[in-house]
C-alpha cells in the first residue's frame, strides 16, 4: 500500500506535521491486555461495587425486570452496529422500528407526534422548555419543586444563557402536590412554560388538569414531565398537556450508574415543527411500497445550523429500540398488570409505614423518620442487604428527616418485610 | 420569461407593487435552486416588515432558505394555498405561488429594486 | 469482476400493530407475594385509565420474528464498510458489550451509596485519566451524553471563565467546514456566530483569524484534523493569536481517530475539546444513538466542569458537589456509564501503543484510498490526507450525475455510502473515511466499486441516477414524506 501510495513509511504520512505540535514520547498508557485480561478487570470493578442487595431507590432511576428478548434483539449486529438511517433503502430495519416506538408513545402520553428520542429524561425537559419558550414567544418558565430536582438543576444549565428566567413554585406539605396557590400568584403574561412532574419526585398523581388551567388563562404551555415510564400503563394519559416530556429508563434499559438512558418528547400536532430531536416519517419507495424516512429534518442542526430547534445530533436509537421490545413483550396487557403489580408492592409497603404525603402515589412514597437519622437506619439497613431508600435532605432541607422509598415488581415481600421492621 | 410588470432582488424575491400595497413572491431561479419545495413558513398578519430582513423560510428536503422582505411594510394576506401545497412554488412561482401582500410603509423604497431586464442579467452573471 | 449485491430471502414484515390480535401475550410475571391494590381506590377514578388503545399484542415468537426480519433490512457494520467520513464507523468489539452488561455493572443505580459504587466510580476515573493523557488536557467531565452536549458543554465553561475575568464576551468563531453542531452549540450557549473562511489549503486562514480575533470573540471552534481530513498546519500560531486576545481554542474532537499517539490538542493550544466515544473509540452507533462527548479541558476551566466531579478520598472515590464556580449539570447522574464502560475496554485493548497503530492505519488507508480514487473523483484540495479525503463530484456532474446519486449507487455494490454533500465548502462533496478496521481487500473492493461506478456515469449515467436496484426497498420518496408528514400508525 505504501507503493501505492508513494511513502517510504507510515510514519512519513505524518511528516507535514508541524514539530510543534507533534507528541515526541510514547502515550503513558500501559500496553494492550487481552480479552480474558479485559473480562477480569471489569469482573473485578463489579465485585467491587457488591451484589447481593435488595434495593429501595427510585427517584429518577427504577429496578424493573428486563425481558430476555430485549438483549437478544439489539444484540443483533444490524441494530448494534448500524448507522443512523439516513440512507432510507438500507435503513429499513432501524426506521421502522422507531416508527413504532414514536407509535407506541404516542398511544401511551394521548399525544399526536413523539420524537425519536433524546438523550434523557433530563435533557428532554429541558428542550421542552426550549421549544415552549419559541413557540409562545415568551421566555419565562415556572417549574414545580416537585420535578426530580437534577432536572431542575439541567434546566437552569440549559436556560441560563437564553433568556429563559426561570422560577420555582412549591408543593403542599400535606398532599406533596404542587401548591396551586403559588402557581397562581407566579404565573403572568410573559411566563411561556408550566412545568409539572407526575408522578411527581415524591412519587404522587399530580394536580396536571389544575395546573394545566391556569397556565392556558395565562397564555403559556403546560410541560409535563415522567421520569417513572411504567406509569404510563395505568395512569390517565394527560392530553390536557401541550408537551410531554420523560425518561425511559423503565423500559428495559439498564440502570447502569446513572446512563446511558433515552428521553422522549411527545406534543400535539401544531407543534410538530418546533419539535427537537429525529423524526421518523412514512413514504413509499419508487415501486410503490410503504416505506420509512428521516423527515423534517429542516428543523435539525445539520441544515439550519444555529437556528436549528436544537443542536442534539444523536437519538438514542438503540436504547429507544430496548424500550420498543419491551414494549411490544408486555403489550397492551401486559404493561398495565405491570403497573399493577408495582402499585401493589408498594402499597403493601407503604401500608406497614406511614406516607409522608396523603397525595396518592404511584410505586414510591416519602416517610419521616421519626427522631432517627436517615443516614444510620440506611447504615442498619446495609448491615441487613438492603439499600434503603434516598434521603430526601440533599435535595429538599425541609425533608432531612425523610427518606424516597420505591417499591416495583421487583421488590420481594421478606425484604419490604424486613425494611419495615427497621423503620417503624 | 421574467415578467415585466414585476420587480425584482437580488435575493431572488419579486414584488407586484399596487398603489399602496405590494405582492411578495420568490422567482423562478429561488424554486429552482431550492429543489421540491415541501413547507413555506410565512409571517401571521398584521406583522411588521422590514426590507432586507428575513419574513419567513421556505424548505426544501435538505435546505432551508430565508425569505428577505423586499420592502418594509405589515403583512395584510397570507396566500392560503401554500400551507397544504407547498408545491406550488415549485410550479407557478410568479403567479398562484404568491407569498404575502403588505401594506407599504415606504413607498420609496421599491426605486431600489431591479427591473426584470436587470434581473435577469444579474442571474446570468451569477453563474 | 463486479461484485454486485444479490438479494436474499426477504419478508414483507407489517408493523406490529399489523401483526397484533386480541389477547395475545408474550410476557410473563410472577405472581404477586403481596395483596392486589385496587387502582380506583389507590389512584383515584379521575388518575387511572382504561386500557392502552390499539398498544401491540403478540406473542413471544411474533415479537421475536418481527424484530428479527425487520433486522435483515439493515446493512451494518458486521455486514461492511461503512466509508462515512467524519463518522469514524470502525469495529464495534463485541468484548465491550458482555462487560458493559456484568450485572455488577448493568443493575447499578446511580443513587447507590458510594461505598457501594467504588468499581462504577473507579472506572471512570480510569476512563478520565487515560483520555486526559490521550488528549494532553489537565481535566475531564464524562458527564456530557453526545458530542453535541459536549460542545454545549465546554462553550458554557468558557462563557463562564471569560464571565469570570470580567467579560463573557458576544460571539464564537467558526469555520465555513465546520459540522452543523458547531454552531447550534453555540447558540445555545448565548454566543452569536462569525463564520471564517478557509483558505486554497483547505485550512484555516491566518490572515483572516488574525482580522476576525477582536475583544468580541470568545473563542475559535475548530475541528482538527478539519472536516476535509487536513490538518491544521497553523494551529500552534492561531493557538497564540486567540490566547494573546483573551480568547480560547476549543477543539471539536470528532476526528481524534488521525491524532492518536501522534499529537495531542493540549500541546498544540488547545483549551477545551470534546471527544465523541462512539467515534474513535468505537462504542456502537445502535442505529443512531447512544453515544457520549467527554469533555477535556486545559486547568484554567477546571473550576468550571459540571457537577459533581470524581474526588479521591484516602484510596476511595466520592462525587464531589461543592464546586462553587461549575457550570452546574448537563443532564441528571454522572454520565452515559454504559458507554464510557466500552470505550475503557476498547482503550485497555490497545494500550498506548495499540491505539497510535490504530491512528496510523487509519491514516495509512485514507491515502490509500486518495491515491486509487484521484485519478478518477476530483480532489479540490491537495494538501497531505489525514483519516478521510473528501472528493468533488465536479467531474461526474458534467454529466449530470451528482454526488448522492454516485452514493445510492455504492449501495448496489454491497457499501454503504459515504458522506454526502459535506462539508459544505466542497461543490458536491464525497466524503471518505476508511477507518483503520479495513483492509487492504476490503478497500480494493471499494476502490473497484467507486470506479465502475464512475465508468457508468459515462456511459450509462442512468443506471447511476436511478439507483439504488439492488435493495429491497427502491428509492424512497423524501419529499412527499416531507410535505405530508405522517409520524405515527393509526388503525384504520
Amino acid at each position: 500500500m505504501l507503493d501505492v501510495i508513494g511513502a517510504a513509511s507510515v510514519e512519513d504520512l505524518f511528516a507535514h506535521l508541524p514539530d510543534a505540535a507533534r507528541l515526541h514520547r510514547p502515550l503513558e498508557l500501559p500496553p494492550g491486555l487481552s480479552e480474558y485480561e479485559i473480562v477480569r478487570y471489569f469482573q473485578d470493578r463489579a465485585s467491587q461495587n457488591s451484589s447481593g442487595f435488595a434495593s429501595f431507590l427510585g427517584a429518577g432511576a427504577y429496578a424493573h425486570f428486563r425481558p430476555v428478548l430485549v438483549d437478544t434483539v439489539v444484540s443483533r449486529g444490524e441494530f448494534l452496529t448500524s448507522y443512523t438511517p439516513y440512507q432510507a433503502e438500507i435503513s429499513q430495519g432501524t426506521l421502522t422500528t422507531i416508527f413504532e416506538f414514536q407509535t407506541m408513545m404516542c398511544q401511551l402520553t394521548g399525544m399526536d407526534v413523539a420524537n425519536a428520542s433524546m438523550y434523557d429524561g433530563s435533557t428532554a425537559m429541558a428542550e421542552a422548555a426550549m421549544m415552549a419558550v419559541r413557540i409562545t414567544g415568551k421566555g419565562r418558565v415556572l417549574v414545580s419543586r416537585a420535578v426530580h430536582p437534577e432536572y431542575r438543576q439541567v434546566l437552569r444549565t440549559y436556560s441560563a444563557n437564553q433568556g429563559m428566567p426561570l422560577e420555582e413554585f412549591g408543593y403542599g406539605p400535606e398532599m406533596g402536590t404542587l401548591d396551586l396557590e403559588d402557581l397562581d400568584r407566579k404565573l403572568d403574561g410573559l411566563t411561556g412554560a408550566v412545568i409539572v412532574q407526575s408522578p411527581n419526585f415524591f412519587g404522587i398523581v399530580e394536580r396536571v388538569r389544575e395546573a394545566a388551567e391556569l397556565a392556558h388563562e395565562r397564555g403559556a404551555l403546560l410541560i409535563l414531565v415522567f421520569t417513572e415510564a411504567v406509569s404510563l400503563g395505568i395512569l390517565r394519559p394527560s392530553v390536557e398537556a401541550d408537551i410531554v416530556a420523560g425518561e425511559l429508563q423503565s423500559f428495559a434499559i439498564p440502570p447502569s450508574y446513572g446512563g446511558p438512558y433515552a428521553g422522549v418528547i411527545a406534543t400535539h400536532e401544531k407543534y410538530i415543527r418546533q419539535m427537537p430531536g429525529r423524526l421518523v416519517g412514512q413514504a413509499v419507495d419508487s415501486n410503490g411500497n410503504r416505506a420509512f424516512c428521516l423527515t423534517l429534518a429542516t428543523r435539525e442542526q445539520h441544515i439550519r445550523r444555529e437556528k436549528a430547534t436544537s443542536n442534539i445530533c444523536t437519538n438514542q436509537a438503540l436504547l429507544a429500540l430496548m424500550a420498543g421490545v419491551f414494549m411490544t413483550v408486555y403489550g397492551k396487557h401486559g404493561l398495565r398488570e405491570l403497573a399493577e403489580q408495582n402499585l401493589a408492592k408498594s402499597h403493601y409497603l407503604a401500608g406497614k409505614l406511614r406516607p409522608r404525603f396523603c397525595g396518592k402515589f404511584f410505586n414510591e412514597f416519602a416517610i419521616q423518620l421519626e427522631g432517627k437519622s436517615p443516614e444510620r437506619v440506611n447504615r442498619r439497613l446495609l448491615r441487613k442487604k438492603i439499600i434503603g431508600g434516598l434521603p430526601l435532605g440533599r435535595f429538599y432541607p425541609e425533608l432531612a428527616d425523610s427518606v424516597l422509598l420505591c417499591a416495583t415488581e421487583t421488590s420481594r415481600r421478606a425484604d419490604m418485610d424486613t425494611l419495615a421492621e427497621v423503620l417503624a | 420569461m421574467y415578467p415585466d410588470n414585476l420587480r425584482y432582488t437580488k435575493e431572488h424575491e419579486w414584488v407586484r407593487l399596487d398603489g399602496d400595497t405590494a405582492v411578495i413572491g420568490i422567482t423562478d431561479h429561488a424554486q429552482q435552486e431550492l429543489g421540491d419545495i415541501v413547507y413555506v413558513d410565512l409571517p401571521k398578519q398584521g406583522v411588521a416588515v422590514e426590507q432586507g430582513k428575513s419574513l419567513g423560510t421556505v424548505e426544501s428536503v435538505k435546505a432551508v432558505s430565508d425569505i428577505y422582505a423586499p420592502l418594509s411594510g405589515e403583512v395584510i394576506e397570507i396566500n392560503p394555498l401554500l400551507a397544504d401545497a407547498p408545491e406550488k412554488l415549485n410550479e407557478d412561482p410568479h403567479g398562484e405561488a404568491w407569498l404575502v401582500k403588505i401594506r407599504l410603509r415606504a413607498p420609496a423604497e421599491a426605486e431600489k429594486l431591479m427591473s426584470a431586464a436587470e434581473y435577469q442579467t444579474y442571474i446570468g452573471a451569477e453563474k | 469482476m463486479r461484485s454486485r449485491v444479490r438479494p436474499n430471502i426477504s419478508f414483507n414484515e407489517p408493523l406490529i400493530f399489523e401483526r397484533s390480535s386480541p389477547g395475545k401475550v408474550a410476557y410473563q410475571l410472577p405472581e404477586l407475594d403481596v395483596p392486589a391494590a385496587d387502582p380506583l381506590a389507590a389512584l383515584g377514578p379521575e388518575n387511572t385509565r382504561s386500557e392502552i388503545e390499539d398498544f401491540p399484542e403478540v406473542s413471544e415468537v411474533e415479537a421475536i420474528r418481527h424484530y428479527t426480519r425487520l433486522s435483515t433490512w439493515n446493512y451494518a457494520i458486521e455486514y461492511g464498510m461503512y466509508p462515512l467520513g467524519s463518522c469514524t464507523m470502525k469495529y464495534n468489539p463485541r468484548i465491550n458489550e458482555l462487560v458493559a452488561r456484568l450485572d455488577g455493572l448493568a443493575l447499578t443505580h446511580p443513587y447507590r451509596p458510594e461505598a457501594l459504587a467504588q468499581g462504577s466510580m473507579e472506572i471512570m476515573a480510569r476512563l478520565q485519566a487515560s483520555l486526559a493523557e490521550i488528549t494532553g488536557m489537565d481535566a475531564v467531565t464524562l458527564q456530557p451524553a453526545a458530542g453535541a452536549q459536549g460542545e454545549l458543554t465546554a462553550l458554557l465553561m468558557i462563557r463562564a471563565l471569560l464571565a469570570s475575568r470580567g467579560n463573557p464576551r458576544r460571539k464564537v468563531l467558526i469555520p465555513d467546514s465546520a459540522h452543523g453542531t458547531n454552531p447550534a452549540s453555540a447558540a445555545i450557549a448565548g454566543y452569536a456566530v462569525q463564520n471564517i473562511k478557509s483558505n486554497d489549503a483547505g485550512m484555516l486562514d491566518i490572515a483572516a483569524l488574525e482580522q476576525s480575533v477582536t475583544e468580541d470573540v470568545a473563542a475559535l471552534m475548530v475541528t482538527n484534523p478539519n472536516t476535509l481530513g487536513i490538518f491544521e498546519e497553523n494551529i500552534v500560531h492561531a493557538a497564540e493569536v486567540l490566547h494573546a486576545r483573551g480568547a480560547l481554542l476549543y477543539m471539536d474532537g470528532a476526528n481524534m481517530n488521525a491524532l492518536m499517539g501522534i499529537a495531542r490538542p493540549g500541546d498544540f493550544g488547545v483549551d477545551a475539546l470534546h471527544l465523541n466515544l462512539h467515534k474513535t473509540f468505537s462504542t456502537p452507533h445502535g442505529g443512531g444513538g447512544p453515544g457520549a462527548g467527554p469533555v477535556a479541558v486545559k486547568q484554567s476551566l477546571e473550576p468550571f466542569l459540571p457537577i459533581p466531579r470524581l474526588r479521591s478520598v484516602g484510596k476511595k472515590w466520592a462525587w464531589d458537589y461543592e464546586r462553587r464556580h461549575s457550570i452546574g449539570r448537563v443532564r441528571a447522574f454522572y454520565g452515559s456509564f454504559g458507554v464510557l464502560v466500552r470505550a475503557l475496554a476498547y482503550i485497555l485493548a490497545h494500550g498506548g501503543p495499540g491505539l497510535r497503530k490504530v491512528t496510523l492505519d487509519a491514516v495509512l488507508n485514507a491515502n490509500y484510498l486518495r491515491k486509487k480514487l484521484e485519478g478518477v473523483y476530483e480532489l479540490p484540495y491537495q494538501s497531505p490526507t489525514m483519516h478521510e479525503v473528501v472528493f468533488s463530484d465536479d467531474r461526474q456532474a458534467r454529466h449530470g450525475v451528482r454526488t448522492g446519486e454516485i452514493a445510492k449507487r455504492l449501495i448496489d455494490y454491497g457499501f454503504h455510502p459515504y458522506t454526502v454533500s459535506f462539508p459544505l465548502i466542497v461543490r458536491g462533496a464525497l466524503m471518505i473515511e476508511p477507518t483503520e478496521t479495513e483492509t487492504k481487500h476490503e478497500l480494493d473492493r471499494y476502490v473497484e466499486a467507486m470506479t465502475q461506478i464512475a465508468e457508468e456515469v459515462e456511459n450509462d449515467p442512468e443506471i447511476v441516477k436511478g439507483a439504488p436496484h439492488e435493495t429491497r426497498t427502491s428509492r424512497v420518496d423524501e419529499v412527499a414524506a416531507a410535505r405530508k408528514p405522517v409520524l405515527r400508525w393509526k388503525p384504520v
